[in-house]
């Protein structure tokens, strides 16, 4: 490197913690979220939803809501029907009811909806629509799906005749079976995944503008993934795609919550070509929390067979998934219960064997998204649980048995138990640095003394390893469109640049982070950089942000297409230079000529070459664009320990320290980096505490709302202690692997371990989250598991 | 939010809310913090033809204490001005204890005392506090002013005493004949929530034996539970683990809770059991040091 390359942190390259350069405005205010979009003419749209969870659909008298003044449309399934709308395929070759035509199905469901002058107007009618229903049966869980006689949700469909969404299996049944036959010890444990919703502040919404002038639609929506949805919408409502503008402005939060297609969005595309006016739906969180895309609900039976000195010979899991009233999962058409099989990868066991069960019930549809890519969440949760589990019947120490049954960092490329290929890992290392950060054997002294004072101290270990990423197009791709993602790059004349990617930020720091890895490529320094996403109209087709796939796949598209530049300008500085192009060397921000490394010129030279001195026959500008198909996923390792005190008189616990050790290869911005862990680190700890949604007998959400759906806040969020471990991943051109999910799949685990481990002594071996008081309380003082999700008997006096 | 059409009215002096309370027959809401009115809106639970907001009457944001040690509080003081309050801090226990932990922090800003009582939300902390601490309303209404006690005050869940035509402008806490100590805990999920489980705990001695006594229950009921006999127990003999176990356990008794997604009943009067406890056992300790 000679004397004249550039610093790297200087310039905000790799590995700088710069501040967001996003945040600038959202702190003074100057957000431009969808709802702060206004259109001339502009109306406004209401959804009137079912109050019952499982009805017929007697009538709907929608007369009172015409003549209230102010009132320009009022929809309904049968309109709908008569477009071919009332019904729109979901992400997982399923139909979903836009508007319920034959009866309704969960709590919540869209009904009917109105387009008003003003929102007050149009909420108004909603509730002059008079909707006669005829209650049906309600089925609100697995076991009452499966029953015999049960009543049949999906009667629309064609060869439904139970309550089954899929059945399917992945692993190697035999020889698992042959395992367990050689086990000295099986361990099982049946565990529940509460249900729960990614809860985005700012909810989902939609401006819809069809001007017949020019036959062009353009969509203002909350979408994490514009190119889907425009790709939805031409598919759907067979417009032509480039008719079709799909824009996705500031995002207050995504989590997985705003992926899929909603009823509202497409109600509001109609109604803006049926009225030739922009239509606004702006939801509210009433209906955000009880209609879109859930998290988790789902059951394990899991058991590991075990020989005496501590190694797992074989692994064992059924899963019965709740689906809601209709299978609306994103994730890879080829697996049914998303990547649940990458359950264990960070283990070393030779046989396992998943058979996985959906079905569908009276509740709303989603059942993937919260921060969590393809069940991958649950899938932790359950193999940390099992883990615990197993050393706990095993009498061994947990950290120990862990630290027996890992992958061993010599023995990459490992093939997972249940087939993935994982490429990298320090496994061993990470929990070592969390055993000795947190203070592993003092801790354990301490809790034997403090428990001779009637104390109850515990603590928790997890470990993940998060198959991040989607995908590789060989094995990834959401309703045959392949996983891939794209960056597209132009360099101005004086050295500035635009970077456009397929990806959507919705909190992840794109504008940052994006602008890093230019920098890192180019030498150019960040802040002269600007990053635009979210626009199908001028940002090249990519899959959209969730799965933690944006870095492993649009973030190296952004490396790519910044090589693909620098070969142009080396061109033009081997003709600034008057040398060929053999005899020049880069280094950051400048090429030089190798044999006289003081004579260079800077990448800004060769750009303004590009447009001003470019060699004959080259082509102008300095721009270009990349498509990246990743050979695989990036695998993320984690270790999280949890200590906590367990109130024995009121069940009450409170998380003592809480370590966590990442390592999620290079990190382009620590600041951001760490900021995604801690994140996910609060909501790791809000669905082991608080954060669940439930349901009555009759189907009633309980959680539809902030009063009732408990989102943590700083006062009970404890601190976090984060620690780093630095594996590159061996294909990413970067070295970086995803993170923005790592905390949350892995830290549940932690906080449910530790409370189980401060009161072993009861017998306890679970209690299924959320592990709220009372549920302790019982476990403590009945001795008994506590299962299942937290009951609702609302009338039941003592 | 969009609520359901209703007139709004600002007025500028008492008489003059009251005439509108007047007009408004029934159909009229009074707006002072409005932390559960304006909830209700949004949601449409409630309808009211007319709101007056009260946040423009002069001289009803205060707190003080009178020379005989009476606390005064006026409809306007916010649980902000209580939790940050010097004379609850010096003089009243209980409600310094509870002050805090009123709701959250934003709450705490706009949210009234006299308004949580008028609400009478069986989980409110103040109406719990009040009737330990056997205090009352002041009611003003056409034909002047008269006074109510909390534990008439509250008729049930959502219910209060006042006329349609009256507004509630003052709550008072009685002078105290001993010296006062207590304190008020609450079980919740999470701050801002609604408690699973609340005991406020007020007790006059005089040296060490205890000449009055007062236990109010939030959450296990559909009203503000006043558990009278838990707080006879304590009455007569200084305190000791015997006296705050019988009152514990009284109070465990008087309540009547039901068993939702906060809890079962019994675990509800487990907390009620083991806070009554952990209240008047953190008194004993403190006055045996200071003694």
């Amino acid at each position: 490197m000679t004397t004249q390359a550039r610093d790297e942190i200087k310039i905000g390259g790799l590995g700088a913690s710069r501040k967001r350069v996003e945040d600038n405005r959202f702190i003074r205010g100057k957000g431009n979220y969808v709802d702060d979009i206004v259109l001339p003419g502009m109306l406004h749209m209401e959804i009137l939803r079912s109050p019952l969870a499982h009805a017929r659909i007697v009538s709907i008298d929608t007369s009172k809501a015409w003549a209230i003044p102010g009132v320009r449309l009022v929809l309904t399934g049968e309109m709908m029907a008569t477009r071919n709308l009332a019904w729109m395929p979901t992400l997982s070759y399923d139909t979903q009811a836009v508007l319920a035509t034959d009866k309704v199905r969960f709590q919540g469901q869209e009904v009917a909806c109105v387009i008003a002058d003003d929102p007050y107007i149009a909420k108004d009618a909603c509730e002059a629509i008079v909707v006669e229903y005829e209650a049906l049966p309600v089925i609100v869980n697995p076991t009452q799906a499966l029953a015999d006689g049960a009543p049949l949700i999906r009667d629309d469909k064609e060869n439904q005749h139970d309550n089954v969404v899929f059945d399917w299996e992945v692993g190697d049944r035999d020889g698992t079976e042959r395992a367990f036959a050689q086990a000295d010890l099986v361990s099982k444990l049946e565990l529940h995944y509460p249900r729960s919703h990614p809860s985005p502040m700012e909810c989902c919404g939609s401006i819809a503008d069809f001007d017949r002038s020019t036959s062009k639609l353009t969509v203002y929506m909350t979408t994490q993934a514009p190119h889907i949805i425009r790709a939805a919408v031409a598919l759907v409502a067979e417009l032509p795609e480039h008719m079709i503008r799909i824009v996705s402005p500031d995002l207050g939060g995504g989590f997985g919550n705003k992926v899929p297609v909603y009823p509202g969005y497409v109600m509001s595309i109609l109604a803006s070509i049926l009225l030739e006016r922009p239509v606004k739906w702006i939801e509210d969180k009433t209906g955000n929390l009880i209609s879109t895309g859930f998290a988790r609900d789902i059951y394990l039976k899991g058991e590991l067979a075990l020989r005496k000195d501590g190694k797992i010979l074989g692994v064992r899991m059924h899963t019965d998934s709740d689906h809601g009233a209709f299978f609306s999962d994103a994730q890879p058409s080829k697996f049914k219960i998303g990547l649940m099989h990458s359950a264990f990868s960070c283990y070393d066991i030779p046989s396992a064997h998943l058979t996985a069960r959906g079905v569908y019930t009276n509740k709303a549809p989603g059942g993937v998204a919260y921060r969590c890519s393809f069940r991958v969440t649950e899938a932790m949760y359950f193999q940390e649980r099992m883990v615990q589990a197993a050393a706990d019947d095993l009498g061994m120490d947990q950290a120990e048995f862990r630290r027996r049954n890992f992958v061993r960092d010599d023995d990459f490329p490992h093939r997972t138990p249940f087939g993935f290929l994982t490429d990298s890992g320090q496994y061993g290392k990470c929990l070592q640095v969390g055993l000795e950060a947190i203070g592993y054997e003092d801790f354990l002294k301490q809790k034997e003394e403090a428990k001779s004072r009637g104390r109850l101290l515990g603590i928790g270990i997890s470990t993940m390893t998060e198959p991040l990423g989607a995908g590789n197009s060989r094995e990834y791709d959401i309703l045959g469109i392949k996983m891939f993602d794209s960056a597209e790059l132009r360099v101005h004349m004086t050295g500035k640049a635009i970077l456009r990617t397929g990806a959507k930020t919705q909190g992840q720091g794109h504008e940052t982070t994006w602008a890093q890895i230019v920098a890192h490529e180019l030498g150019i320094p960040a802040d002269d950089i600007v990053v635009e996403e979210g626009d199908t109209d001028t940002a090249p087709f990519g899959m959209g942000t969730y799965a933690s796939r944006s870095t492993p796949v649009a973030g190296a598209a952004v490396a790519m297409v910044s090589r693909k530049v620098r070969a142009k300008a080396r061109k033009l500085a081997a003709h600034l230079l008057e040398v060929s192009e053999e005899d020049i060397e880069w280094e950051l921000g400048r090429f030089y000529v190798r044999s006289s490394p003081e004579t260079g010129v800077s990448i800004q030279d060769c750009a303004y070459a590009a447009y001003s001195n470019m060699p004959d026959g080259m082509e102008p500008g300095l721009e270009n664009v990349a498509y990246y198909d990743p050979p695989n996923l990036t695998w993320p390792f984690a270790c999280y320990i949890a200590t906590v005190e367990v109130d024995p008189q009121t069940g009450v616990w409170d998380v003592l320290r809480f370590v966590a050790v990442d390592d999620c290869g290079v990190r382009i911005n620590p600041m951001v980096v760490e900021g995604q862990i801690m994140g996910g680190l609060t909501e790791a700890y809000a669905m082991a505490s608080m954060q669940f949604i439930t349901f009555d007998a009759q189907g009633n959400c309980i959680g539809s709302n902030y009063m009732d759906y408990l989102l943590p806040t700083a006062w009970e969020t404890p601190g976090w202690e984060l620690h780093e471990v630095v594996t590159p991943c061996p294909h990413h051109p970067i070295g970086a692997k995803g993170i923005g999910e790592c905390a949350t799949v892995g830290g549940p685990a932690a906080f449910v371990n530790a409370v189980l481990d401060a009161i072993k002594d009861t017998g306890v071996r679970n209690i299924d989250m959320p592990l709220l008081p009372d549920r302790v309380y019982e476990a403590i003082t009945q001795r008994h598991d506590v299962s299942g999700a937290p009951p609702v008997k609302m009338d039941d006096h003592d | 939010m969009y609520p359901s059409r209703f007139r709004y009215e600002a007025p500028r002096s008492i008489e003059e809310a009251i005439a509108l309370l007047q007009q408004g027959g029934g159909e009229a809401k009074l707006l002072a913090g409005g932390q559960s009115l304006v909830p209700l809106l949004k949601l449409r639970f409630a309808s009211p033809e007319l709101l007056i907001d009260i946040n423009n009457l002069p001289g009803l944001d205060y707190h003080k204490v009178d020379p005989d040690g009476t606390i005064r509080i006026g409809a306007l003081c916010r649980h902000a001005d209580l939790e940050r309050s010097a004379i609850l801090a010096s003089r009243q226990p209980t409600m310094a204890a509870a002050a805090p932990l009123v709701a959250d922090p934003i709450v705490r800003n706009r949210g009234t005392l006299v308004g949580s009582l008028c609400h009478a939300d069986p989980q409110g902390d103040w109406a719990s506090v009040v009737t330990a601490l056997g205090g009352h309303v002041v009611a003003q209404g056409p034909n002047g002013r008269r006074k109510i006690p909390v534990s008439q005050f509250v008729t049930g869940p959502f219910q209060n005493a006042l006329a349609y035509d009256e507004i509630a402008v003052e709550a008072v806490i009685p002078a105290p004949k001993g010296t006062v100590a207590g304190g008020y805990l609450k079980l919740e999920r999470r701050v801002g929530d609604f408690a699973t489980a609340g005991v406020a705990v007020a007790i006059e001695r005089s040296g060490a034996v205890v000449t009055r006594a007062g236990i109010a229950l939030t959450g296990v009921g559909s009203a503000t539970i006043d558990a009278t006999e838990a707080a006879k127990a304590l009455v007569g003999s200084p305190l000791s683990a015997e006296t705050i176990a019988q009152a514990a356990e009284l109070a465990a008794g008087a309540a009547q809770p039901r068993t939702d997604h906060r809890g079962s009943a019994a675990y509800k009067r487990q907390i009620v059991r083991t806070f009554v406890e952990r209240i008047l056992t953190r008194v004993e300790q403190s006055s045996e040091k200071a003694g």
